[in-house]
Order: structure tokens, then sequence, then C-alpha cells
């Protein structure tokens, strides 16, 4: 993704698809509330969110399969509503597969060319090329029960950019594949993107996939958009704690926000100094805070350091993951605070061992204040 | 596997002597000489002979397979896509309604509907004949048909009638490149018991049928009630023979099918 695709921070760029003040409800459950976003073309999009909270609903919205109940659906700048699902452009690829059991692999990818009334020597052509995508030219003749769950999804996965839509639609593409498998999928994804122009829309369970591929992250709760940004952003910039908390690591302090400028200002704990945090999510002073702060940004020293923010307290655990070791912090207020440090030698230089009294610290833009 | 006991011999022998027996008796018989059905006076194939000659039997045979084979398929076309409507398009007032009213001739005293059929063939003036079996056997045995077809459609997963919807089907596409090819064992078995139910009935087939054409369970029938005679037992044998016959190829035929998907996936792997 270079650097200068931002569509979304250009005031006349064109939406390709706007989903307006969209609601759906089943009998009386909501599953999803009131929910407004602007796809551009050749966005990587990226849904993540708990299990239920509706992802794979507003990918059927968008698809043709569920009707709205309040709100509007565009593509491309047409209405969606009364569009059957073949009149749209637009390919899904399902949570489930729903690969065709009784046709083989060739013919599953075929499908969709066939309808399309494309000649014969043309389908075969763009069958080989799907089937060698995927890595799985020699299974061509087989039927989809013959082959692994890895296997299946990846046949989906063709199956659904065999077409080429302007709009893929991506549910969980590649949750049943082992990590390397996956990696290299996520790349191939983001080439085909590149060289296709393809937008594309992807839930995903796991958010360093979201990060790597996304050139937006939307996160959702109960039916609900809570934020959406570009992956940096959300990672240090998350507008509330319940992002902050989703994706990746991070250190939660309760406590009370005093000023909010700039910077903003945070006590908590009896006899604790002040901690400063960049504000975020519309914190307001002298109302319930929260401070976010991710270990890798704590340092962790024996004596006392410069930094604004440090906090003192008895390293109570120690965990060593190879490239880095964290250590957990117990304060004086009975809070604990996670650190992570890189392990940059490989000798097991032991600075700090357990019971050991030590200081932590980090910058004054390092954290986030945010509303409780 | 354990070895058989003596319980189970006994079990298994009782059982089966229980079932055959009686068709047993009726086989021999039928290769008896004698006109007396219960008197046993030596090994002839005579009456197979009579039975051949006989031309009410054998028409009554003919009208038969005939009904029986245009009453399953279009039981089978219309049963097969009420249960799709109900179990598919399941979103449409009164659906409840339709569900329970189309099950409703499975317990219906046959007597009932075959003399409502009756009254309403009166009633429009409809001639009674072949036409009007092939109906009533449509009608009774279409949700047969539908009971068999929708057991399967709500075990289908309907995201691969989305799918094919998404890869540019119209429904109607998707139906029938997706759903019947899925579906189609169930629907050739609601199609092979419509045929038998066909084949079976008498009750309703003698509201229905009129001069001009006998079934022949109606024929049996009401020969049987101006004596049994050897000639039933020899069409009975034939009838036996047939179903045997149809029965061995049914499960050679599926057998053959299963050796040869497993060539198949064999083919597949290399
Ligand atoms: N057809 C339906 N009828 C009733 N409720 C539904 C229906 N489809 C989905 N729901 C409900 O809507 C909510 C959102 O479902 P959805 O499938 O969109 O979740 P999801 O975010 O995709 O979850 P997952 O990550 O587990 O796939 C769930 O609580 C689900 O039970
Ligand atoms: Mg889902």
């Amino acid at each position: 993704m270079s650097a200068e695709f931002a569509p979304w921070d250009e005031p006349d760029a064109v939406p390709l698809i706007k989903v307006e003040n969209v609601t759906k409800r089943f009998g009386s459950f909501t599953a999803i509330d009131h929910i407004d976003i602007d796809i551009f073309p050749r966005e990587f999009f990226a849904l993540l969110g708990p299990s239920g909270c509706g992802k794979t609903t507003l990918m059927r919205m968008l698809a043709g399969f569920e009707t709205p109940s309040e709100g509007r659906i565009t593509i491309g700048g047409d209405d969606m509503a009364g569009v059957a699902p073949n009149k749209r452009p637009v390919n899904m690829m399902f949570q489930s597969y729903a690969l065709f059991p009784h046709l083989s692999l060739w013919d599953n990818i075929a499908f969709g060319l066939k309808r399309e009334g494309m000649e014969k020597d043309k389908i075969a052509a763009r069958v080989e090329e799907m089937l060698k995508l995927v890595q799985l030219g020699k299974f061509a003749k087989r039927k989809p029960h013959q082959i692994s769950g890895g296997q299946r999804q990846r046949v989906a996965l063709a199956r659904s950019l065999a077409k080429a839509p302007k709009l893929l639609l991506l549910d969980e593409p590649l949750g049943a594949l082992d990590k390397k498998l996956r990696q290299e999928t996520q790349f191939e994804l983001m080439d085909i993107q590149e060289r296709t122009g393809t937008t594309f829309v992807i839930v995903t369970h796991d958010q360093e996939e979201a990060m790597t591929v996304a050139s937006r992250v939307a996160v959702m709760d109960h039916g609900k958009l809570i934020q959406v940004d570009t992956p940096q952003k959300i990672y240090e910039e998350p507008n509330s704690v319940y992002v902050a908390d989703f994706i990746g690591d991070v250190n939660l302090v309760e406590g009370r926000a005093t000023a909010v400028g700039e910077a903003a200002e945070f006590v908590w704990g009896e006899g604790q100094p002040s901690l400063v945090g960049m504000p975020g999510g519309g914190v307001q002073a002298d109302r319930a805070a929260t401070f976010a702060i991710r270990p890798e940004k704590i340092a962790i020293s024996r004596d006392e350091p410069e930094a604004r923010n440090r906090v003192h307290g008895k390293i109570i655990d120690i965990g060593y993951l190879g490239n880095l070791s964290t250590y957990h912090v117990q304060l004086p207020t009975g809070a604990m605070l996670t650190c992570e440090v890189g392990n940059r030698s490989r000798v097991a230089r032991r600075d700090f061992t357990w019971e050991d009294e030590v200081w932590l610290s980090w910058t004054e833009t390092a954290g986030m204040v945010l509303p409780s | 596997m354990t070895r058989l006991t003596p319980f189970n011999i006994v079990s298994l022998t009782l059982g089966f002597a229980f079932l055959y027996i009686p068709m047993l008796v009726l086989v021999v018989y039928s290769f008896n000489s004698s006109k007396l059905v219960t008197v046993w006076a030596g090994f002839s194939t005579k009456w197979y002979g009579e039975l051949f000659r006989n031309e009410a039997f054998l028409e009554a045979a003919w009208v038969t397979v005939k009904v029986g084979f245009f009453s399953s398929t279009l039981a089978t076309i219309l049963g097969t896509m009420a249960a799709y409507t109900l179990v598919r398009r399941a979103r449409f007032p009164g659906r409840t309604l339709f569900s329970g009213m189309i099950y409703a001739p499975l317990v219906m005293p046959e007597v009932i509907t075959g003399l409502s059929l009756l009254l309403l063939f009166i009633a429009i003036g409809l001639d009674r004949g072949v036409l009007t079996i092939v109906l009533a056997h449509t009608t009774f045995s279409m949700c047969y048909v539908s009971v068999v077809v929708s057991s399967r459609l709500v075990t289908f997963n309907q995201s691969l009638e989305e799918a094919a919807l998404d890869l540019g089907c119209t429904p109607f596409e998707a139906f029938r490149a997706v759903t019947l090819p899925i579906i189609l064992p169930a629907v050739a078995a609601g199609w092979l018991l419509a045929f038998t139910l066909s084949l079976d009935d008498l009750v309703i087939a003698s509201f229905t049928a009129g001069p001009s054409a006998t079934t022949l369970p109606i024929k049996v029938f009401s020969s049987v009630r101006l004596g049994v005679s050897p000639e039933i037992n020899a069409l009975s044998t034939i009838i036996i023979g047939l179903v045997t016959i149809g029965v061995v190829t049914a499960s050679l035929v599926s057998k053959r099918a299963i050796s040869r998907r497993a060539a198949e996936e064999r083919a597949a792997e290399t």
C-alpha cells in the first residue's frame, strides 16, 4: 500500500460502497445498529470484531442476501435496494465455503465464468490460472469432499476471484490455513488487489491479519461500528478502551482525567504521581478515565529515570518469548503493568529477576487517556 | 462380529419363515396342475400359459404400469416444487397452514380421498378412465414425494444456492444447476415410492376407475372374490419375480456407483 493512498481523507473522492444509516433486525434482535461506512475503490477494507457482532450480516447485505431493515446501501452510485444478488457487481466468498459438492474443483471454479457465457478456451485458461494461484492444479479433477479443509478454503477463494469482480467480499478467507500458507495467501491477495484494482472487504478474527493487509480497519461490537481508521491509527490512537483492548496487548489503569488540552493529565491511586498522555475518544476533564499504554512502549530500569511518566513497583513474573521478554510488575496500589523488552543479545543477560524493585517509565505521547 | 448363537439362529429362522412362507406357498401352488388351489396334483406351467392368453389381465397390467409411470412422474414434479417452496422460500403468509395441508392426505383415510375425487370427477363431468386414475394417484402420492424431498432439503446447506446466485445464476438456474443435482437421489427415491404406491393402490383406484380402464389390483381383487384361481397364483409369482429382480438390480447399481466413486477418487489422486 503506497503511503499516499488515502481517499478517505480526500473530500471529493467518490466511495464505491456507501452504507448509510443501515440497521438490520432479526425479529426483535438488532444485528446491525445504524452503521455508516464509505468504502473507496481499490481499498482493502477489514472488518474486525468478536464473534456474533454482525460482520457476516453486513457482508450478506452487501452481497444482497439480506435486506436492510432501515437505511440505504449504494454500490458504484446505484441504490442496491431490490437488486438481486446475481445482478450485483459483487462476489462473495462464504464463511462456510459453499463449494458445490457434485462438481469437481475445476467445475466449481468455472461455474461463474460459464454463467457469463465466456468462451470455452478462455474459461479453461482462467480456471488454470486460478488453480495455479491457489496451488491446487493437480487436484483439479477432485470433488470437494476429497480435499482438506484448508484446500477447500483455497478453492472457495479461487472461485470468488475467477470472475474478477469490482468488489470482492471475503468472509474469513484464511481462517483454516496454517500460518505460513496464510501469510503467503495474504501477500497473494494484496498482490491480486494491486494488479486488478479490485476492492476487497475482508472479515477476519485475526487482528494481525487485519493489520497486515488492510488499508483501513473497522472495529465492530454488538452491531455498532466503534472505530474506522488505518491500522496504524487503530493501534496508536484507539478512540475507546474497547478498541485499545481489542487490538493488541494493552495496560489499562483506571483513574480520572484532570486537565485536557494538547495533552491530558491523569490522576490515579493514592499517593501516585499523575500521568500524562494523549487525549482520545473525546475524554473530558474531571471525568472517570482510563489510561492505556502498550507494553512495548514502557521502559524498565533499576534507577529512577528522568521521564515524565514513571512508576515504581516489584517484578512478579517474567515471561520469555524468544524474541522478547515480558515483565509483570506490581505497583504499590496493587495494579499490574506489563512491559515488553526486546531480546537483542542472544546471551540471556538477566538484568532483572523476580522480586526486584524496578522503575517503569514512558514518554508523554506514548499513552492515551480515554473515557471509561 | 460375533458368531451366531443358537438364539440368533432361531430368531432368524422364525423371522424369515414368518415373512416368506406365505409367498413360498403361493409360488409352489402356481405350478400346480390341478384347478383346485389347495390340492397338489403334480408340476405344470399351464396356468402361466392361461394367464398370457387372458386379455383382461394383460390389459389391466398395462393400465397399471401406465398409471404408475405418469402419476409418479407428475407427483414427483409437483411434490418437489411444493417441498422446495415450503422449505426454502420460507417467509410467506400462511406457510404453516400450507405445510400442514400438504401432509393431510398422508393421514386421510383412503376411502375419503377416493370418494371426494369421485365426486369431483362427476361434478366436472370427467369420464372415468386412465386419466382419472392418474390424477387421483398423483394427488395422494404427491405428499409422500414432498415428505421425502423436504427431509433432504432441510439438511441442505442453503449457502450453496446463495453461492450460485452470487456467481450469476437466476433463482431458477441455481435450482437446476445446484439444488436439483444434489437432491436428485431423494427425488428419485420419491419417484420410486410414488410408483410403488400407485402399483399397490386398490381403494382409490376402485373409486376412480371406470369401465374403460381397470388396474391390476382391482382385477385381481374382483376375480379372487369369485374364488382363487391358479392363474392369480401365476400372476403373483411373476410379480414377486419382477420385484426381486428390481431389488437386486437396484442394489447392484448402487454398489457399482460406490465402487465407481472409489475409482474416481483413485484417479483423482494420480
Ligand atoms: N438469519 C438470522 N436470524 C436471526 N438471527 C441472526 C440471523 N443471522 C444472524 N443472526 C444473529 O446476528 C448476530 C450477528 O451474526 P453474524 O453472523 O453477522 O456474526 P459474525 O460477526 O459474522 O460472527 P462470527 O465471527 O462468529 O462469524 C448473531 O448474534 C446472530 O445470532
Ligand atoms: Mg461470520
